[in-house]
């Protein structure tokens, strides 16, 4: 479903991804994880290209995607969730969700929002569709986000540290949400350091570190027996005894 | 004449009325057009000034500093003279309209570039992962958030545009400006110039003053309105 060939970025004078390699199959979901300034980020952001690579190639569905095409494959295949939401303001959580669907897949209105209305009720927030988004907690912000992405209906969602900006007890109900969508045919990447999430919903877990790919393996592996000495160190700072 | 605000100066200027609002008419013309193509250039270049691309933005910087540090007087005869001597003269109404056009789309410009970066990246990324291209994402999600913050100098651009029509005159133009001017040298008129130079000042004031009004009230209005929107999803 998604596949980076030996993609290399830099910023300037700074390498943020060395040689990755990584492939992803259609409904699995897969947990990045690793020190801040790895490099997760920036992989998932050259999925959709919203960072361009600076060498290698990006494959979604078997097609390479490319700053001609990113437009057509992005609205095709997959949406994306943010660390900072980023709904739109001047709209209202009812038309944030119909937009593309209006404007992209040309639903009628009626359509948009009957769909807008399904993916409400499954984030539980029904009720604010009719307000502002910055009227909302950051927790109902990001469920918000979430319906968003779901509204285009599109095979692959991205997950950008959606948890990363939140009160800690608004978290807990991001991650429900994801949780749910995991019993989904969806493909999600997700970008966390929730370990309790990795653990119960990914089906494989990649460590980055220094803009590489330092271990993948399934969760059991994962943090029963981790084989680098990186992943190690990372465990044992992150996961509080 | 005996005294520059007596009775017959005053009485003069409502004789001679129409040369008043014919000046007036000429004045609006020329400024609701020139203020669609001041608009019309601020916003490309304003894109041009944002999109990343090296050589558009510097394209978009060369005429906004050219433009900006010339007098519009200076650019306004160029134009002019230009074109009568190529054979192309379009009329001094047209002319008008190019020159301020031209001019008030540098200010326009550095309106638009202004607004569209006071708005958070995430925006335009959140567009394009959802596949919203350039155009569309600039029209359905940079462009309207951007109103609020432009709206305050763009309207000043569309008074000082307004009040820039006088430079008109200097092409021999028939707007408020020149007809006033030639009101108060005129032979029969002349001697007259408080009242005249008076009620051109106030046929500006009225035009102008309601426009910066408007763009403040429309703003706090804005402001009110999500406030209003705040409070009451609070109360609930």
């Amino acid at each position: 479903m998604i596949k980076l060939k030996h993609v290399n970025k830099n910023f300037g004078d700074l390498q943020v991804l060395k040689d990755v390699n990584l492939e992803v199959k259609e409904g699995e979901k897969l947990v990045i994880i690793g020190p801040s300034g790895s490099g997760k980020s920036t992989t998932v952001r050259c999925m959709n290209f919203l960072e361009e690579p600076s060498s290698g190639q990006v494959f979604i569905n078997g097609g390479e995607i490319t700053s001609k095409n990113k437009t057509k494959i992005v609205k095709d295949n997959m949406s994306m969730v943010f660390q900072q939401f980023n709904l739109y303001p001047h709209l209202t959580v009812l038309r944030n969700l119909t937009l593309a669907p209006m404007k992209l897949q040309h639903k009628s209105k009626a359509e948009a929002e009957e769909l807008a209305y399904k993916y409400l009720d499954v984030v539980g927030l029904r009720d604010k569709a009719n307000v502002y988004p910055t009227t909302l907690s950051g927790g109902q912000q990001q469920r918000i986000a979430i319906a968003r992405a779901l509204c285009s209906q599109t095979k692959i969602i991205l997950f950008d540290e959606p948890t990363s900006a939140l009160d800690p007890e608004t978290i807990q109900e991001v991650l429900d949400v994801m949780i749910k969508l995991a019993k989904e045919n969806i493909t999600m990447v997700v970008v966390t350091h929730e370990m309790g999430f990795a653990r119960q919903v990914a089906d494989r877990i990649v460590f980055m570190a220094d803009g590489q790919i330092i271990e993948e393996g399934d969760p059991e592996h994962f943090f029963n027996n981790p084989e680098s000495e990186r992943v190690k160190q990372f465990l044992g700072k992150i996961i509080r005894k | 004449m005996s005294g520059m605000f007596s009775y017959r100066a005053w009485e003069k200027v409502w004789i001679y009325r129409n040369t008043f609002s014919l000046g007036l008419l000429n004045t609006v013309k020329t400024s609701v057009l020139g203020i669609l193509l001041a608009l019309v250039i601020g916003l490309i270049l304003g894109l041009m000034a944002t999109s990343g691309n090296k050589l558009l933005k510097t394209i978009a910087r060369v005429y906004v500093e050219i433009i900006q540090n010339t007098p519009v007087l200076l650019q306004c005869c160029f134009l002019y003279y230009y074109l009568a001597f190529s054979g192309h003269s379009m009329g001094i109404i047209a002319t008008g309209v190019v020159a301020l056009g031209i001019y008030t789309g540098a200010y326009m410009a550095e309106v638009f570039r202004a607004g569209i970066e006071a708005i958070p990246k995430g925006q335009g990324e959140a567009a394009h992962s959802q596949g919203f291209n350039y155009f569309e994402t600039m029209y359905l999600v940079i462009l309207p958030q951007t109103i609020k913050i432009i709206l305050p100098p763009m309207v000043n651009q569309v008074v000082n545009l307004i009040k820039n029509t006088s430079c008109l005159y200097i092409i021999g133009g028939a707007d408020l400006i020149s007809l006033t001017y030639s009101f108060v040298t005129g032979e029969n008129t002349g001697g007259a110039y408080a009242p005249a130079y008076i009620i051109s000042g106030l046929l500006f004031f009225i035009i102008c003053f309601p426009l910066s009004k408007f763009a403040s009230t429309w703003e706090s209005y804005l402001k009110k309105k999500e406030q209003r929107v705040n409070t009451a999803v609070k109360e609930a």
